[in-house]
């Protein structure tokens, strides 16, 4: 079992003389169209959300109090597999102020038990017989305050029998496995599904006959987001007018309504009795897409009593029972030439899925966008191959800031690119370089069908080489080296998918994956804009305002955009997998070009001349020739309302449903450099650059947080982050105390960047930001680390890369 | 068996009779109705929690009510008049040092100390300073940028532009 570090280990005093930072000139890359008093795009205008949540007055799920609520606590089994025996609650029903206690065999009178998971699998919200893995919703304590229903929780008791679990997710489809999921009807094995994509007879040849393969087995471990919010819920149910209410910590408020109503519509809640409010969130990061028992079994009390239900979950039982992220099992092989051209590559991945497939992907894609495996170059030969086993963990996973397995697909490419550079003894930038699809073949397609849209590869190398002095670091590294100094220089170029997606091919639970924004512009000319999407702080509040101003030319200022209310706002997806830019920000654009249409017409019928005659920029029009001729936006928007053609509509709003035609393909090229020291395998960053490509950039200095952000999500898991599991199935590392999330020690001083290529085929060109960094760090810290260790014959370590591991490889090769 | 308590809270004097097992945090969020204190944890782990008690910041989710009998505390909601920011709350929206905003108050009130005992801290020092504080959104570039910036701005000199720096 690996060992788990101490935090402070981890960072030796800095040393920056020994790198040369170098003023590498600060480029303006954003030319704005409008004025800062409009704030359109390319403004860093500071956000209009920030005012109530510097003040306390944010609006989180557990600041809700409803008048006669109760509160809901959880019985969690200490077991990873076992079989229910009894549950006492008689002693739990004594405890002053507990009014119920509810078990799965209580809510299997109502068919509750269960519900679907996102990926059409199968998940028990309270269990009838059998528990599935450490930490799963046993029963559940309804008390009149917190403390109550937590003392009720510690007085029930539960018989157990312990079965043998299965935990190794490379032994679960033995023969001798026992089958976990006996619930589904002729299960034989703990196989859930196989995918696979490319060529396989083809690449098998090019394999064949290739002067090089390399091939390097890579777990992506187990993590999790760990948003410093918890999830949560109020559930509440008006008896009266059959009506719910729920405000939950969910990323796809909508997409939620619809599955309360597919689960509890035959008790009544069908969808227009449900209102699902999303509150401000505390950080979503994938772990509030999905939907948990706690949420299900608060709904099911709030129907049963007719009182709000409160349930929000300690740290603990969020890192322990809520989805986890990765968990893959990827052996990676790269075919190629001896002087560097990549020929082929062949992937096979393990999936562990836990007690049930409850994935956030799109559901033509069990295995989300693994298959970007073939990453930024230029090849044509390829083949994957996924399987996913259950075993009795929890299940998942989610994304943890990233599309749908793109980081796993990365991972494995980059770390394999490197692999293959070492083999032959060349400079892992050189080989990308040689290797990069070039500017000019965009769009490209990709041999396991994705049309990358646009990219500039070899730009964002080249200026994250010479951000960091790349060939001067080598050099220093080469002296180092001499001086028995441990340096390493690692680089990760990326290619992420984001923006799902089409809808001919992406849906959840048959929803296509289109975004959506309505926009209503008041008399005066201020507008209100809802949105189907849902901030967690990603800060939508600015960006669709921005957004809009930059069509309409209204101030973001004065744009108030509102999310998070399925009763208010237009059905949408939700936010999750970088899509919010690329799906609603697009909507947002076209609904507003469609007011610059409408608003064109009626400056047509004020200035009385023909609409061709008219030219417009964002806030106003003048007729050609004549610039004294003005009518601004807000004086044609209180026309719409007072004095408009007749004929046409009166008010001035309109709603966009956007279906993008191609999903957007960010990029990255990131350099990483490190100092390791030998006897303590203590690992020092020294530099991190990361030029990102986004495409056009709404608002630079929310795209530069939100990379930053990433980056030390990236950073996590690469050094920290790993849930751990004994052989029975504990969990090793279930609370903050040793679950490490990087502080501001641990975390790097980041230098961040940009090359723009804008997307071509999204109204406003932009591409999508919040989770490029996670996807592209962590391979950049694996190679930087691994380039330290190359001299001692090492080529591959497994994240997260702790100082024992390295230690440890380095003592096993008689280093220290 | 309740115990009646005593104390002040952004300079409004309470007497609340509470559980001794009443944790701090539970009694400022759910007794006083101050729910900008935020709870990210059930170890001390993660700082959200964070208020001052006679100055000194500490984790409300460490500290029982009934400690704080005769103590003087602040919270998020006591450091400005409603609608105005003080320096380190401008510090945060002028440099981006907040996205979802939960771990915000906590760091806040952290800082506060910080500057207070030390008002012209070197990254190095503010980095090791709010190290007892988790963020899980920013990445920490930019809550130190903040924090800076308010030390700036609370001994009269210019802040650092607060446009972002790109390379
Ligand atoms: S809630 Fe107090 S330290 Fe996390
Ligand atoms: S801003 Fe979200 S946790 Fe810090």
């Amino acid at each position: 079992m690996p060992v788990q570090q101490c935090r402070a280990w981890n960072r030796l005093p800095p040393n920056p003389s020994l790198f040369n930072i170098n003023n590498y000139q600060i480029t303006i890359m954003i030319q704005c169209k409008t004025s800062k008093e409009i704030s359109g795009m390319g403004h860093s205008m500071k956000r209009k959300e920030d005012g109530r949540f510097l003040q306390g007055k944010g609006n989180y799920i557990d600041d809700l109090k409803l008048p006669g609520m109760l509160y809901m606590d959880i019985v969690r089994s200490p077991y990873a597999y076992a079989k229910i025996k009894n549950i006492d609650i008689e002693a739990a029903l004594k405890v002053p102020g507990v009014a119920a206690v509810v078990t799965g065999k209580d809510l299997e009178k109502y068919g509750l038990h269960w519900m679907p998971t996102l990926m059409s699998d199968t998940q028990m919200v309270l269990p009838t017989d059998t528990v599935m893995y450490q930490a799963q919703e046993v029963a559940a304590v309804i008390a009149t305050s917190r403390y109550a229903a937590r003392d009720g929780r510690e007085a029930v008791r539960v018989e157990y029998e312990v079965m043998k679990p299965v935990i190794d997710a490379h032994k679960a489809l033995d023969p001798d496995a026992p089958v976990l999921r006996t619930d589904k009807p002729g299960k034989k094995d703990n196989h859930i599904w196989h995918w696979e994509a490319g060529d396989k007879e083809k690449t098998d040849k090019v394999f064949a006959e290739a002067d090089v393969v390399v091939k390097e087995h890579m777990h992506i471990p187990r993590i999790h987001v760990s948003s410093i919010e918890t999830c949560g819920c109020v559930a509440d149910y008006h008896k009266v007018d059959n009506h719910l209410t729920m405000h939950m910590t969910t990323q796809a408020p909508h997409a939620i309504r619809t599955v309360i109503a597919l689960v509890a519509g035959h008790v009544g809640l069908t969808e227009e009795k449900v209102r699902v409010i999303s509150p401000d969130i505390g950080g979503g990061f994938g772990g509030k897409v999905p939907v948990y028992p706690g949420y299900v079994i608060a709904i099911a009390v709030s129907f049963l009593v007719g009182k709000p239900v409160k349930w929000i979950e300690d740290r603990s039982e969020n890192l322990q029972a809520d989805s986890f992220a990765r968990d893959y099992h990827i052996t990676a092989e790269m075919a190629g030439t001896k002087d560097g051209k990549i020929l082929a590559t062949r992937f096979k991945v393990l999936a562990d899925h836990g007690y049930t497939d409850a994935s956030a992907n799109p559901s033509k894609y069990p295995v989300g966008m693994f298959s970007i495996c073939t990453g930024s170059y230029d090849y044509q030969t390829t083949y994957m191959e996924a399987d996913a086993v259950y075993t009795n963990k929890p299940p998942g996973g989610v994304a943890y800031r990233c599309s749908f397995r793109v980081t796993e697909a990365v991972h494995a490419i980059e770390r394999i690119t490197d692999r293959f550079a070492f083999e032959i003894k060349k400079d892992p930038a050189e080989l990308r370089m040689q290797n990069f699809i070039k500017k000019e073949d965009f769009p490209w397609h990709s041999p396991t069908g994705w049309i990358y849209d646009s990219g500039d590869y070899h730009a964002g190398l080249q200026k994250a080489m010479d951000v960091v002095d790349y060939y001067g670091l080598r050099k220093l590294q080469v002296q180092k080296r001499k001086e028995g100094k441990l340096m390493g220089i690692g680089i990760s170029t990326f290619t992420e998918v984001v923006g799902a997606g089409p809808s001919k091919d992406f849906d959840i639970l048959g929803i296509k994956m289109f975004d959506s924004a309505e926009i209503r512009v008041h008399p005066t000319g201020k507008a209100i804009a809802r949105f189907g999407t849902k901030s967690q702080g990603q800060g939508h509040e600015t960006t669709y305002a921005q957004i809009i101003a930059e069509v309409l030319g209204i101030p973001a200022e004065n744009i108030q955009v509102e999310e998070g209310d399925t009763d208010t706002a237009p059905y949408g997806l939700g936010t999750y997998a970088s899509r919010s830019t690329p799906t609603a920000g697009a909507a947002a654009a076209v609904a507003a070009r469609k007011l610059v249409d409408k608003a064109r017409k009626i400056a047509a019928y004020l200035l009385e001349v023909s609409e061709e005659d008219l030219d417009w920029e964002p806030g106003k029009f003048t007729v050609k020739g004549a610039p004294e001729k003005v009518k601004t936006i807000q004086e044609i928007v209180f026309a719409a309302y007072t004095n408009h053609p007749q004929g046409m509509q009166a008010g001035f709003e309109a709603t966009h449903y956007y279906d993008p035609p191609n999903l957007t393909f960010p990029s990255g090229a990131y350099i990483c450099v490190v100092e390791i020291d030998k006897e303590t395998g203590a690992i020092d960053i020294k530099r991190f650059v990361a030029i990102d490509d986004c495409g056009h950039i709404i608002n630079p200095m929310i795209v530069q947080g939100q990379v930053h952000g990433g980056l030390t999500q990236g950073l996590a898991p690469a050094m920290y982050e790993e849930l751990l599991y004994d052989e029975a199935g504990n969990i090793l590392n279930g609370t903050l105390m040793d679950y490490l999330v990087p502080t501001a020690i641990e975390s790097p001083s980041w230098e961040t960047g940009h090359v723009v290529t804008p997307s071509p085929h999204h109204p406003i060109g932009a591409k999508g930001v919040g989770e490029s960094p996670t996807v592209g760090a962590p391979p950049a810290i694996a190679n930087a680390i691994v380039d330290a260790l190359s001299p001692y014959g090492i080529t591959h370590m497994e994240i997260p890369i702790t100082p024992f591991k390295i230690w440890k490889a380095l003592h096993d090769r008689g280093v220290v | 068996m309740n115990k009646e308590i005593s104390l002040t809270v952004n300079g409004e004097a309470h007497t609340v009779s509470v559980e001794p097992r009443l944790l701090l945090v539970h009694l400022i969020r759910e007794n006083l109705n101050l729910t900008g204190t935020h709870i990210g944890c059930d170890t001390s782990s993660c700082g959200a929690c964070t208020i001052l008690m006679d100055g000194k910041s500490v984790k409300s989710c460490t500290i029982l009510a009934v400690q704080a009998n005769g103590h003087s505390l602040e919270t998020i909601e006591g450091v400005s008049a409603e609608g105005q920011l003080n320096p380190l709350q401008n510090g945060f929206k002028q440099n981006h040092g907040l996205h979802c905003g939960f771990c915000t108050p906590g760091m806040i009130m952290r800082a506060t100390e910080l500057l207070a005992s030390n008002p012209n801290p070197t990254e190095e020092e503010i980095r090791w300073g709010i190290s007892g504080n988790l963020c899980r959104c920013t990445g920490y570039n930019n809550i130190v940028k903040a924090i800076l910036h308010a030390s700036a701005t609370m001994q009269g000199l210019e802040p650092a532009s607060t446009e972002p720096q790109f390379v």
